[in-house]
């Protein structure tokens, strides 16, 4: 009897956060897509912005998330993966069990954290050694690159420890030295793994928006450099739901009904090519 | 002529003492079979060898020469090239079959034309594989039975012109017919080659091996000519090994 009531209540429990992510979706779509219609298709995607005056072009915001998560992956994925290969190829046991956690443990930094870190020293570095406001892009890139980290290393990580350790014999046992192997047979073998992992840290990179808005700048145009400064989708929205009503308000949950596609695309490439085996 | 040279050879993993004093020469061109219950230190005899051991975090004492070189002082992917080893279950890796052939030579060396294509055929050929998968070396490699997966691992290691075979129980997860191809394949290599057959399977010694070295509790019990071990042997717990009282 009281197995009955605990499966049934847990039961309620799964089906209410899965509920919870239905009505998000729902809300977000029936709130955004018709001002897409009412626009029209070329006035959302034009690079105009000024919801109050009827030009709701996001193209400039979305190149600005594009253009800062292209960037994080470029810092992340070569940190990233040299970390889960360290961890997992060339590091002692004892090793290991102190540097993952202490590499898992970058997030839960909250992001505010980062992006005063950012604020202090990495943007008045930029501007001091590379010009521009010390806002932008190039800021923006290495700051993300630092906290999709974790997701990358520890994914990929997994990847590798699950190809089989008789690949690794045999591979040692014809001559390979360890670097041979991972280059040749082990990052081949754990692909599907590490792809995930990158797909899953450029999500995180492309939702990310404490951090970024308090390093990118938020200018409203398209970037021509790393070095100006940009602003993304997730940053328009946290910096102007606050006050928008009618149209603006409702451009607002376009962008988010946009964002949201991007990202739910993203993991189900990510679902796909770690099912994939 | 004495090929492999082993003395004084102990190898503890952590705590446990898994080869203790071992002293032991190998001729060129003999198989030397090498029995012994489980734990009883045969496969860490052959990773000591070609220095596997040394990814398992095991600590070495002793020396093992090969030819007239401590193994120590030869770069670890030379020794690995002169001294294959061949698993227990058949390690192939992922990819095809021209792929798994070609791994270990690309390793080494760059190949021009055909020689990379000439080293395959004349390996599988040796290692009695070749009839069996030539039109088929773009297939995946486990999509051939575990006889052909052995077969193909020994010719893999041929393939690098090794000057010393370890087989680590090569036959133990394979059928009769199948053991046969791999004993008569040794057989037909020994000219060329010089075996290490470590084995569960006391009649495969005394089938195909010259001498036999009985290990227990990671201590080499004796060593001597095959015939003299399976006939008469000197130590009683030899004899009661061969005659299936333990292990």
């Amino acid at each position: 009897m009281k197995d009955k009531i605990a499966e049934k209540l847990l039961l309620f429990i799964a089906f209410s956060a899965i509920l919870s992510l239905l009505l998000i979706t729902f809300f977000i779509f029936q709130q955004g897509i018709p001002l897409i219609f009412k626009v029209g298709l070329s006035n959302f995607f034009s690079t105009h912005w000024a919801p109050t005056r009827g030009n709701f072009g996001i193209l400039s915001m979305i190149i600005g998330s594009l253009m800062v998560t292209a960037g994080a992956l470029v810092v992340g994925i070569p940190f990233g993966l040299a970390c889960a290969i360290f961890l997992a190829e060339f590091s002692s046991p004892p090793i290991q069990k102190t540097l993952k956690p202490i590499i898992e443990l970058l997030a839960g930094i909250p992001s505010v954290v980062y992006g005063f870190i950012g604020i202090v020293i990495l943007v008045p570095f930029i501007r001091e050694h590379f010009g521009g406001p010390g806002f932008s892009v190039l800021a923006a890139s290495i700051i993300l690159g630092i906290m999709i980290l974790p997701t990358i290393v520890s994914i990929s990580y997994d990847a590798l420890l699950a190809v089989p350790n008789t690949y690794r014999e045999g591979s040692y046992a014809v001559g390979a030295t360890k670097w041979q192997t991972v280059v040749m047979l082990l990052l081949p073998a754990a692909r599907s793994g590490i792809v995930a992992g990158i797909i899953l840290g450029m999500g995180r990179a492309i939702g990310e928006t404490m951090a970024v808005i308090m390093i990118a700048g938020n200018a409203l145009k398209i970037p021509h450099s790393m070095l100006d400064s940009v602003r993304t989708l997730t940053s328009t929205l946290a910096l102007e739901l606050g006050y928008a009503t009618g149209d603006h308000r409702a451009a607002l949950f376009a962008c988010g009904s946009f964002l949201f596609l991007i990202i739910i695309l993203l993991n189900i490439i990510a679902i796909k090519i770690t099912g994939r085996k | 002529m004495i090929k492999v040279s082993i003395k004084n050879l102990n190898l503890f993993y952590n705590k446990v003492q898994a080869l203790k004093n071992i002293s032991l020469d190998i001729e060129k061109n003999e198989i030397l079979g090498v029995i012994g219950p489980a734990n009883s230190g045969k496969s860490s005899l052959l990773r000591a060898i070609n220095r596997l051991s040394e990814n398992d975090y095991a600590r070495l004492s002793g020396t093992i020469i090969l030819d007239d070189t401590d193994i120590f002082t030869i770069p670890i992917n030379d020794l690995r090239r002169r001294v294959g080893l061949i698993f227990a279950t058949p390690v192939v890796l992922p990819g095809s079959i021209h792929k798994n052939m070609s791994y270990g030579p690309k390793l080494h060396r760059r190949f021009k034309g055909s020689e990379l294509d000439e080293i395959i055929f004349n390996a599988l050929s040796a290692a009695n594989l070749w009839k069996e998968v030539k039109d088929r070396l773009k297939d995946s490699a486990s999509t051939l039975s575990g006889g052909q997966q052995q077969r193909l691992c020994i010719a893999r290691t041929l393939a690098m012109n090794p000057e010393v075979i370890m087989m680590d129980e090569p036959c133990s997860g394979l059928d009769p017919i199948s053991t046969a191809k791999i004993e008569a394949t040794m057989f037909e290599l020994k000219e060329k080659y010089t075996f290490i057959l470590v084995t569960n399977n006391t009649k495969q010694a005394a089938r195909v091996a010259n001498k036999t070295a009985f290990f227990l509790a990671g201590e080499l019990i004796e060593i001597d000519k095959t015939e003299k071990i399976f006939t008469n042997p000197a130590d009683s717990r030899t004899d009661g090994y061969i005659r299936g009282k333990f292990g």
